[in-house]
């Protein structure tokens, strides 16, 4: 390894300490930095010989502390692989080393009219190999897919320095998909050195609208209104009062603050097509009760409307000294049901929660407002947190939509599954990683850990592993 | 109304692992052709069927895999719905397990995307006849490993396929077919240059001179797209049943007794001179190919062109029906076959011959 590639002095692997989830923090041992494949083979056949320990990160935006380091090992960040390996316009697809950042791929294909559809919120930071590792989505996935639907192949090694190639520039490959197995595997099944991703032609134009609601079950009702009229907007988001108005303060958005929620909701495709369909979805949403329409009259007020959902996050940052954002995806139509749910954690806990809600897709980003230096308060939250996500499991949801299950949700992994899916989840850990050092005690709990935790689903009244310890 | 022969299949199953007895997993039985030859005892999974959830708002539609592909299609249909990656059924037996277990896409795929891309969630026994459920109901999930989006195109070999949810989306509200003389590698070209351009495209297909394309969107779109790309229309029932032929490898091209190969590969690969005749769909990512070449010869080409040759229907099939893995990847089939099923006894060699 080159010079300054190896840090194991406390002031340079302090920075590494955490990802975007800052509640969980831990120095790690060491930090490698490679700079070619080569590299990387040799780093993961060392650790393994050795039984070492092996965290790969990314540009550490994620929000579930997939990338938190091992106390006992290495952490392996991607950050110098950032060069664009190819650009193929004709077939549409870009090389991309891991570390290229989301929106640098969008930028890069935009002379040839091209784009890279997947825009998680954090784009501008967040990079490729790590949307991989999370299959990340963003404000576009119901008309334009997840990462797993945009990704053609991607090429990494297993802990035991072996390279693989899952998926080809094919649309299929031979066997089983192991490129769906890959994409959303947070790191734990091999480490990703080249994604190629599928480009896709901008639309020829886009408008957004904005629809003000006087009530946010209302606006729950509006959106399942537009899908059921046979429209899928481009995009289809919803905030709630307390969220715009954080916001508003932040990036003067242009919304309406008087409403208790707004939906934006996009149509793009040719300027007759984008002009029809939002006559069409004006007329759904006024009939669906909204108070107020406003329809982006250009570009930059198409992007003023947008910036304020984008930022939302960090306009939480400003008016809490910290937040804490859940993921949670559940059956639209018990939008109203959860929300309220919501509310009644908020007077349960004493802990304010704006909503912003990737409502096309039904996945719940409520961020709860807190003060982490107050360790009864985190306590709070963390709690808020739980309940939310066990009511996303009971409606029919899920735990986590986009951001990954990481160290953050382990244990309510034990609430959504049971222990024979959890054994099957091992048994793929193991296929690709026998001796589970690569980014061990995240995304799957040990059934052990689930019968600590006393929370483990179950199936049919009959209790799953019934011979392991529980209290 | 729901049939349910999940306790059933489960027990059959058990006591196959149990006795090391190999099943062969089966719904309609319309894509018996497909892959290597199937093995085992018969394991029958129409008892199971119908339609568990449909909520047109959400997207979702879930079933058990017994329900007929048809049933799917008209319950869809009613609301204006359907599935966007066009299934073949190869017959109208075919049922939702089969459709999924192959993984067979039809000629929206390029488009609209393949089967596996809709698939949200599945409930699956395995080789040990345990009943186990992944995935779920709602389009964006990352908990766990996306065991789900695995099992399509599985050939069963993995676990039964017991329930599957699948995203939908409404049907387009217009469609129409174009029809234009060109040569293949002018076919290729320009099929790779319109799809570079926000086109309403859903579907092509070249074959002897004459390139045929669907477009499929608001009719405002399809006007604005006729101009841009020229050709004549055809009449729509023509073109209805120009698809369906496509699809169900009903059209006169698929006729005849040498052997079809499927080639996969990337769209701007360019023309591949072998012997046989050739039909391309999927805006040339997909060669349709009829050749008594030998296999070694076809799959070295294929993967020279960056993609793979499936041997899709053929008398024999010594060759193996797919392109053989190379050793990282096999070795990771085996160990995964191996988590779901230890025993070896679903659908054994149906895939590869290894297990």
């Amino acid at each position: 390894m080159p010079e300054r590639s190896v840090l194991w002095q406390e002031e340079d692997t302090r920075p590494y300490e955490c990802d975007g989830l800052t509640a969980y923090r831990r120095v790690p041992m060491v930090v490698a930095l490679p700079e070619s494949e080569a590299q990387v083979q040799r780093i993961l056949a060392t650790c393994h010989a050795l039984g070492v320990p092996v965290v790969p990160r990314g540009a550490g935006t994620g929000l579930s502390g997939g990338a938190l380091p091992p106390g006992d090992g290495v952490l392996l960040s991607l950050a110098k692989f950032m060069r664009v390996l190819r650009l193929d316009p004709v077939a549409r697809v870009a090389v991309l080393q891991p570390g290229v950042r989301n929106a640098a791929i969008s930028d890069i294909a935009a002379p040839f009219g091209l784009y890279y559809a997947p825009d998680p919120s954090s784009q501008i930071a967040c990079s490729i190999g790590g949307n991989v590792a999370e299959n990340s989505g963003g404000v576009h996935c119901l008309k334009y897919g997840l990462t797993v639907h945009n990704v053609l192949r991607v090429r990494g090694y297993t802990i035991e320095g072996e390279a693989v190639d899952f998926g080809s520039e094919a649309l299929d490959a031979p066997g089983y998909d192991l490129l769906a197995l890959a994409i959303g595997s947070e790191g734990l099944l091999a480490v990703t050195t080249e994604v190629t991703v599928k480009l896709l032609p901008e639309p020829e134009t886009a408008q957004v609208i904005m629809a003000s609601f006087d009530d946010v079950e209302k606006a729950g009702d509006a959106v399942a209104a537009v899908i059921a009229a046979g429209i899928v907007p481009a995009g289809l988001e919803m905030m709630d009062k307390p969220a715009t108005q954080a916001v508003e303060q932040y990036v003067h958005a242009g919304y309406d603050l008087e409403a208790a929620a707004i939906l934006l909701c996009e149509s793009d495709g040719s300027a007759a097509e984008v002009e029809d369909e939002i006559a069409r979805m004006k007329a759904v949403l006024a009939a669906a009760g909204a108070t107020r329409l406003a329809v982006s009259r250009d570009e930059a007020e198409r992007l003023r409307f947008w910036s304020g959902r984008k930022a939302a996050f960090p306009a939480m940052g400003r008016i809490s000294p910290d937040y804490y954002c859940m993921d949670g995806t559940i059956p639209k139509k018990r939008l109203g049901e959860v929300l309220n749910f919501i509310g009644a954690m908020e007077k349960k806990y004493g802990l304010r929660c704006p909503n912003v809600f990737h409502a096309g897709d039904g996945n719940l980003h409520p961020l709860i407002l807190f003060d982490a230096n107050d360790p009864a308060e985190l306590k709070r939250t963390e709690d808020f947190a739980a309940e939310v996500l066990e009511k996303c499991i009971e409606v029919g949801g899920t735990i986590t939509g986009e951001h990954g299950v990481g160290v953050e949700k382990i244990d309510q992994m034990c609430v959504q599954f049971g222990g024979a899916e959890l054994e099957i989840f091992h048994a793929i850990k193991r296929a690709f990683d026998p001796k589970g050092l690569l980014n061990p005690g995240k995304a799957v709990p040990a059934l052990a850990r689930c019968a600590e935790f006393g929370r483990m689903h179950v199936h049919g009244g009959k209790l799953n592993r019934p011979e392991l310890p529980r209290f | 109304m729901i049939s349910d022969d999940s306790k059933a299949i489960s027990e059959k199953i058990k006591v196959a692992a149990a006795e090391k007895r190999a099943l062969r997993i089966r719904g309609g039985g319309t894509k018996d052709f497909y892959g290597n030859e199937p093995q085992g005892e018969l394991l029958d999974t129409r008892g199971h069927a119908g339609i568990v959830a449909y909520e047109p708002t959400e997207l979702v539609i879930t079933a058990c895999c017994g329900t007929l592909l048809a049933d799917l299609h008209e319950v869809l249909a009613k609301q204006g719905q359907f599935l966007p990656f066009e299934p073949p059924g190869f017959g109208s037996a075919a049922t939702l397990g089969g459709c999924v277990a192959t993984g067979l896409s039809g000629p929206r795929r390029a488009s609209a995307g393949s089967v596996r891309d809709f698939v949200l969630g599945a409930k699956l026994v395995d080789g040990r006849g345990q009943l186990l459920a992944f995935g779920g109901q709602v389009m964006k999930n990352v908990a766990g490993y996306d065991v789900a989006r695995l099992l399509a195109g599985s050939l069963g070999t993995l676990g039964l396929i017991l329930e599957v949810s699948l995203k939908v989306l409404p049907r387009p509200p217009a469609e129409m077919t174009l029809c234009m003389e060109l040569p293949q590698a002018k076919a290729i070209e320009s099929l790779n240059r319109w799809a570079a351009r926000p086109l309403p495209l859903s579907a092509s297909a070249w074959r002897d001179g004459e390139l045929r394309l669907r477009l499929s969107g608001a009719e405002s779109a399809l006007r604005a797209a006729t101009q841009a790309l020229g050709g004549e229309a055809m009449a729509p029932d023509a073109a209805a049943k120009f698809w369906t032929g496509v699809r169900e490898q009903t059209d006169e091209f698929f006729a005849g007794e040498a052997p079809l190969w499927r080639l996969s590969l990337p769209s701007n690969a360019p023309v591949q001179e072998l012997p046989g005749e050739q039909l391309l769909e999927w805006g040339g990512a997909l060669r349709w190919l009829k050749s008594s070449a030998e296999a070694g010869a076809l799959r070295a080409a294929a993967a020279r062109a960056g993609g793979h040759a499936t041997l899709f229907r053929a008398r024999e099939k010594t060759a193996g029906a797919f392109t053989p893995l190379p050793p990282a990847l096999a070795r990771l089939h085996r160990e995964l076959k191996n988590s779901f099923d230890p025993a070896g006894i679903l659908n054994p060699r149906r895939l590869y011959a290894e297990f």
